[in-house]
């Protein structure tokens, strides 16, 4: 049988019980008194209460880590490395059982019958965060490479210089913060995301929890982004020629479910503007993993001619709570229940408003939603570009009160989306651009903008008032180009399926 | 404090080295590949008219489409068959 017993100096409880517990070692007891204090420290300390023997140190906490008390003094009886006992706290009685279990005696002379402890150092929240960063790499959890820098450097210039961020300042990932992090993903932090273009990175749950942290997510965002980036990362939508076009689409994603709520973001008021923190930081979380780890930088595999503001990240959550005309976009598109959420990425250009101040009938508000619609890219380019609509609260009621559903609406919408041949054919109105002559044969023949109706992506966001709704204008589309793709928050939440 | 450690956000991926294809042989056969941007092909067949003048073969190849990588077949087809690739990026 053996005790260790931990203190620490600026304890008044281990100031007091020191002398006892030295007296019992140097009478030989088997007790190891070890300081979670550093060197000085533990000195001063000796000095101070009258010690005729210095503590050992618990070099980097190592023991304090293992036995995790909640406070020192903490003596525990080991039996053949096992523990069988611990006090923490000064109680006296209970600490000379101890001693008489290890076949030795306390001379507990003056000691109250009881006195609490002092928080172990291990609970100062820094040093926690410190050991749960030990622990993981230690466990394989985080594997990522360190970037030492020095401690006079400044981490935000520092990344900056090394081109790790979109041109914004960044919050430092250091190993505690992607640790706590990590806390809000049940998956394996080594499980991979996504393999993202243009070069073959693996996004592992912890790069984007690293990317996660520089973007200035708090944790209930991690699941979130995670979804964002298995959804850019499926084959069918085309990152790699979106993060390399010229044109100045980026992924834009709709965020449509309860989680909305959990992770703080909001649909209403400015709902794709500033202001929120979760709806700004996802979406600059996925565009930072997308450069990071996929390896495009701007001006070099990102051709771009003019990007745009929305490219540093473009993310909103839908509104889906009684005022909705339907249910949500990852519902209705990838088949979610409705206590799902679903985050739907979609490659498209920053938003503009579209305005009608007088409809009061769903045909009415549709076809003059068309009209802008109709606008995206060209008004003579048709079919190869897809478009989001997002509608906003005072459109929406139009809809809602009619009983439309987005099936409807979208059909409405592709119907009054067609255009004669003969204005947008080329040179027509002493424009060069335009349908190519030899498909037209007949002038007056309509021409859909769209592939089909459901190439128009209904979403449903925005503040109570105002009659206004946003257009998306998406990107080359469909088989040529990329496909809207949603991903389950719910299955970065839990844990994988193995 | 003496340093502070970062985690490394990227994939950490060494470049891996690609050796250019050996300079200097005979260019018989050059493959033209158009990458479905308007007017690519109007660029393209001025080139053919050029190189036919010279005296070189010359293989008409497509990508499906521009937005996305050429498939791996037919950079393979275009490696096997060819000396030597223009590719026309229309703007």
């Amino acid at each position: 049988m053996e005790l260790v017993a931990l203190v620490k100096h600026d304890c008044p409880t281990c100031d007091q019980l020191l002398p006892a517990l030295t007296a019992a070692a140097q009478r030989g007891a088997p007790l190891r008194i070890l300081s979670q204090s550093g060197e000085r420290e533990t000195s001063e300390q000796a000095a101070r209460v009258g010690l005729t023997m210095i503590p050992e140190l618990d070099v980097d906490l190592a023991l304090s880590e293992r036995l995790d008390p909640d406070a020192v003094p903490a003596v525990v009886l080991f039996d053949g490395g096992a523990e069988t006992d611990r006090v923490e706290g000064l109680q006296r009685d209970r600490l000379i059982e101890l001693f008489e279990a290890a076949g030795a005696t306390l001379d507990a002379g003056d000691l109250p019958a009881m006195r609490p402890g002092c928080a172990s150092v291990t609970r100062d929240p820094a040093v926690a965060a410190a050991i749960a960063a030990r622990r993981a790499r230690a466990e394989g959890r985080i594997r990522s490479r360190i970037l030492r820098i020095g401690g006079l450097e400044d981490p935000v210039e520092a990344l900056y210089d090394r081109g790790l961020t979109d041109g914004l300042p960044v919050v430092p990932p250091t190993p505690e913060r992607v640790v706590a992090m990590l806390e809000h993903s049940a998956r394996d932090p080594q499980d991979v995301v996504a393999v993202l273009p243009p070069y073959g990175g693996i996004a592992t749950v912890e790069k984007v929890a690293v990317n996660a942290v520089m973007a200035g997510c708090a944790g209930p965002e991690l699941p979130i982004v995670l979804a964002a980036v298995e959804a850019v990362g499926r084959e069918d939508f085309a990152l790699h020629g979106l993060l390399a076009t010229t044109h100045p689409a980026g992924p834009v994603l709709v965020v449509s479910g309860p989680y909305v709520e959990q992770a703080g973001m909001r649909a209403e008021v400015n709902a794709l503007g500033q202001g929120c923190r979760a709806t700004l930081c996802t979406g600059r979380a996925l565009q930072l993993t997308v450069r990071n780890v996929g390896g495009g930088r701007p001006g070099v595999e990102d051709r771009a001619t003019h990007g745009s503001p929305a490219k540093v990240g473009f993310s909103f959550a839908e509104r889906l709570d009684a005022g909705a005309p339907f249910g949500g976009l990852a519902q209705d598109r990838a088949g979610l229940a409705a206590e799902e959420t679903g985050v739907t990425a979609f490659a498209g250009e920053a938003p503009r408003l579209v305005a009608d101040q007088l409809a009061r009938d769903p045909e009415s508000l549709a076809a003059s939603l068309a009209e802008g619609l109709e606008q995206v890219s060209s008004i003579r380019f048709r079919l190869a570009f897809d478009a989001m609509l997002v509608l906003g609260p005072e459109h929406g009621r139009v809809f809602r009160e009619a009983g439309w559903s987005r099936a409807q609406l979208q059909l409405a919408l592709h119907q009054a989306s067609h255009r004669p041949a003969g204005e947008i054919v080329r040179g027509a109105g002493g424009i060069a651009e335009g349908l190519d002559p030899a498909w037209v044969t007949d002038p007056a023949f309509p021409v859909a903008k769209f592939a089909s109706p459901d190439r128009i992506l209904i979403a449903y966001a925005g503040g109570d008032a105002g009659l206004f709704s946003m257009v998306i204008g998406g990107w080359v589309s469909g088989e040529i180009g990329s496909a809207p793709r949603t991903a389950r928050v719910e299955d970065w939440l839990r844990p994988g399926r193995s | 404090m003496d340093f502070i450690d970062l985690l490394d956000p990227t994939a950490e991926r060494d470049p891996v080295g690609r050796p250019l294809a050996p300079r200097g042989g005979e260019i018989r056969r050059i493959a033209l590949l158009d990458i479905h941007k308007p007017r690519g092909d109007v660029f393209l067949d001025e080139l053919e008219l050029l190189l036919q003048a010279e005296g070189i073969d010359v293989a008409r190849t497509a990508k499906p489409t521009f937005t996305k990588p050429a498939p791996a077949d037919l950079r393979r087809e275009i490696a096997e068959s060819c000396d030597a690739v223009i590719e026309a990026l229309a703007d």
